[in-house]
C-alpha cells in the first residue's frame, strides 16, 4: 500500500507546489493518474519511487516511511520495489534488446544476474512478442516494440510497484491500447500495484481508479 | 563480465569512430615525447659509442664536424684531401698508428671507404662470408649493404660515377666482392671497404690498359721517348681488375702525394696522444687533430637545445590533447545526461554512474598506452637503424 499524508513538496526556486493531504493506493491496485501538463504527475511518481523527498508530511510505501530513509536506503527501496516505464522509453542505444532488458542487473550490484534471470528475461520478451529481436539493435525495432522492451526492463526485477510515466504518449492508438493492456495484464499476473500517468481519457476504462492530480497542485508565491 | 565493463565496451564499440579518434589522439600525445626521448637517447648513445671508439682523427683544417662525422660515419662531406705524406709523418713519430681513410665515392649509394687492413683490426670487424681484401679491385661489403644489394663473395659491385656527363672524369670500377662483414651494428655495416689503391683507381690516379706496341699501335701513341711511351685517350682502359689484367694496373706519380680524406689515429699511450695534439696545435699546420668525443659532445649540446624546443612543443600538444579530452568528456556527459538520469531512476548509484564514465576514460587511456607500448617496443628494435637512416 502507498499512503500520502499531509505531504508537501516544492522544487527549489519554483512556484510549483504539490500538496497531498490524504491519498492511498492499495496493494495491487491499478490506478491512472491524469491532469494537465506541469501539474505534478511525474513529481508524484518520483516521490513514490524515492527519487524526490517530500518537504513535509508522510509517504509510506510497502510499509516503509520513505522520509526516514537515507539516499542509499531509498536507492535500495527503488531497486527492490519499483519498476519504471517512461514516455520516451529511455532505452540505451548502444545495447541490444536483451541487454536493455537486463540493464538493471548490470548497473545494480544488489541485483544478481544469473541463469534464472536470463530465462525470465527471455520469457518476458516472449510474452511481449519481442523475443525474436533479443539480439537486435534498438534502432531496428518499432516504437511500440521499444516500449515493450522498456516494460520488460521494468518488470524483470519483479517490482511490487510499477510506475509508468505516460508510456503511451509516443504511440499510435492501437499500440497505446496494447501497451496499456500489457501493463495491466503483467501487473495483475504479478500482483503488482500499477500507477500509470496518461493524458488519454480513452485508456482509463480498464483501471480500478483514476486520480486527477490537479486537485493537489498549487502555484505559490516564490517568496 | 562485470556490468560496468560490459556497458563500457558496448559504448566504446558502438561509438567506435569517436573511440578510435580519441585513442589515436592520446597515443600520439604520449608517443611524441616518448619517441623524442628515445630518439635523443639512442642518438646520444650511438654517437658517443662511436666517438669513444675513435680516439683521434686528423684531416685538413676546415669543418671539424664534417671531419669527425665522415671519419666515423662515412658521411658524404666534401673534405679537402690531405696526402699519404701526412700518414707517413705520423707513422714516423711513433706516437700513434695512423689508419688512412679515403671516402669520396659510392657504390649503389653505399659509401666506399678506402683504407688499410689496420682498419678492420681496429674496429674488430670480422668477415662472415668469404675473405678479406686479397688484391687490387677487391671490396669487402658491410652486412647491411650485402643484405640490401643481395651480394655474396664472388659477385661484382660497380662504383657510382661522380658525374655521368664528365667523359674525362673517373670511370666506374667493377669491384669483386671478396667478403661480407659480420653485422657490427655500426656505420661499418653500411659501407663498402676497399684498399686505398683500389680507391685511387676509382678516382683515376691509377689505371690498367692494354699494352701498346709503338710499332703496331701508332695511332694510339702520342710520344715515344726511349723506353717511355705516351699514349692518347683512345687506349681502352680496363674497368675491372682481373687476374689477367692485374699486372697492367699502375699509378702515375709519387704515392706520398696520393690523397686521403682523413686518418684515424690510435695513440700508443696517453702521453703520445698529448704530444700528437701538441704537434698539430699550431697556426702554421694545415692539418687539424680532433678528439671525436669533444666534437660529438658539442653536437649533442646543440641537439639537446633543439630538444628543449621540442619538449616545450610536446608540453603544449599534451595540454591541448588534455583539454580536448576534457571537452569530449564534458560533451559526452552532457549528451548522456538522460541516460544517467534513467540509470539513476532504475536504481543505479551515482558512484556507479561516475565509475562507468571513468571506466570509459580508463579504457581510452589503457588502449592508448597499449598502442604506445607496442610502438615503443617496435621502436626499440629499429631505433638504431632509424636514427642512422634519418640523422647520420
Amino acid at each position: 500500500m502507498i499512503r500520502f499524508q499531509q505531504l508537501q513538496f516544492r522544487y527549489p526556486h519554483s512556484a510549483f507546489q504539490l500538496n497531498i493531504p490524504q491519498l492511498e493506493v492499495r496493494e495491487a491496485e491499478k490506478v491512472a493518474v491524469v491532469g494537465p501538463s506541469g501539474c505534478g504527475k511525474t513529481t508524484l511518481l518520483n516521490l513514490i519511487s524515492g527519487i524526490l523527498v517530500p518537504d513535509q508530511g508522510t509517504l509510506i510505501s510497502c510499509d516503509v516511511d520513505l522520509n526516514q530513509l537515507n539516499d542509499s536506503q531509498r536507492r535500495n527501496y527503488r531497486i527492490s520495489k519499483i519498476g519504471f516505464v517512461f514516455q520516451e522509453f529511455e532505452l540505451i542505444d548502444y545495447l541490444n534488446v536483451r541487454e536493455n532488458i537486463l540493464l538493471p542487473y548490470y548497473i545494480n550490484q544488489a541485483l544478481k544476474l544469473d541463469q534464472s534471470v536470463e530465462a525470465r528475461a527471455r520469457d518476458l520478451a516472449a510474452s511481449m512478442q519481442i523475443d525474436q529481436y533479443l539480439a537486435g539493435r534498438i534502432d531496428q525495432i518499432s516504437q511500440g516494440e521499444r516500449q515493450r522492451v522498456a516494460i520488460c526492463r521494468a518488470l524483470l526485477p519483479q517490482p511490487q510497484i510499477l510506475l509508468a510515466d505516460e508510456p503511451t504518449g509516443n504511440l499510435d492508438p492501437a499500440n497505446k491500447r496494447l501497451i496499456r493492456d500489457l501493463l495491466l495484464e503483467h501487473a495483475t499476473r504479478t500482483n503488482a500495484t500499477l500507477i500509470m500517468v496518461t493524458h488519454d481519457d480513452r485508456l482509463l476504462d480498464q483501471f480500478d481508479r483514476t486520480i486527477d492530480i490537479e486537485q493537489f497542485h498549487e502555484v505559490v508565491s516564490k517568496s | 563480465m562485470s556490468g560496468i565493463f560490459r556497458l563500457t565496451i558496448r559504448y566504446l564499440l558502438y561509438n567506435r569512430l569517436k573511440s578510435i579518434t580519441l585513442v589515436l589522439c592520446v597515443s600520439l600525445a604520449i608517443l611524441l615525447p616518448v619517441l623524442l626521448q628515445f630518439g635523443v637517447t639512442q642518438f646520444e648513445q650511438d654517437l658517443m659509442a662511436r666517438a669513444h671508439a675513435t680516439p683521434l682523427v686528423a684531416g685538413m683544417k676546415g669543418s671539424r664536424f664534417d671531419l669527425a662525422l665522415q671519419s666515423m660515419y662515412f658521411s658524404q662531406a666534401d673534405l679537402e684531401t690531405t696526402s699519404m705524406q701526412e700518414v707517413e709523418t705520423i707513422q714516423e713519430t711513433g706516437y700513434a698508428l695512423p689508419i688512412p681513410l679515403a671516402v669520396r665515392f659510392t657504390a649503389q649509394q653505399a659509401p666506399i671507404a678506402g683504407t688499410t687492413l689496420d682498419y678492420f683490426e681496429f674496429r674488430k670487424l670480422e668477415v662472415a662470408d668469404g675473405t678479406s681484401l686479397q688484391r687490387l679491385g677487391d671490396c669487402v661489403v658491410g652486412a647491411n649493404v650485402a643484405d640490401r644489394l643481395q651480394l655474396k663473395p664472388g659477385d661484382r659491385l660497380m662504383s657510382d660515377p661522380l658525374n655521368v656527363f664528365d667523359l674525362s672524369g673517373n670511370y666506374p670500377l667493377k669491384m669483386r666482392v671478396a667478403g661480407v662483414l659480420a653485422q657490427a651494428f655500426s656505420p661499418d655495416d653500411d659501407a663498402v671497404f676497399v684498399d686505398l689503391k683500389t680507391e685511387w683507381i676509382i678516382s683515376g690516379i691509377g689505371h690498367g690498359h692494354q699494352s701498346i706496341d709503338a710499332e703496331t699501335d701508332k695511332d694510339l701513341v702520342l710520344q715515344q721517348q726511349g723506353q717511355s711511351t705516351v699514349a692518347n685517350a683512345a687506349v681502352p682502359q680496363f674497368n675491372e681488375v682481373t687476374e689477367e689484367n692485374l699486372a697492367s694496373f699502375h699509378f702515375h706519380g709519387d704515392i706520398e702525394s696520393f690523397p686521403v680524406t682523413s686518418m684515424i689515429l690510435v695513440p700508443h699511450d696517453p702521453k703520445s696522444e698529448v704530444l700528437l695534439l701538441g704537434m698539430y696545435d699550431t697556426k702554421e699546420s694545415a692539418i687539424q687533430l680532433i678528439r671525436p668525443v669533444e666534437i660529438v659532445n658539442e653536437l649533442l649540446q646543440l641537439v639537446f637545445r633543439i630538444k628543449q624546443l621540442f619538449d616545450a612543443n610536446t608540453l603544449l600538444v599534451s595540454i591541448s590533447v588534455g583539454l580536448l579530452l576534457a571537452l569530449v568528456f564534458i560533451l559526452s556527459l552532457r549528451l548522456r545526461q538522460r541516460e544517467r538520469q534513467t540509470m539513476f531512476q532504475l536504481g543505479c548509484s551515482r558512484s556507479t554512474i561516475w565509475k562507468l564514465q571513468l571506466t570509459e576514460l580508463c579504457f581510452i587511456l589503457a588502449a592508448s598506452l597499449v598502442i604506445v607500448a607496442v610502438l615503443t617496443l617496435v621502436l626499440r628494435v629499429y631505433i638504431h637503424q632509424l636514427m642512422r637512416m634519418w640523422f647520420i
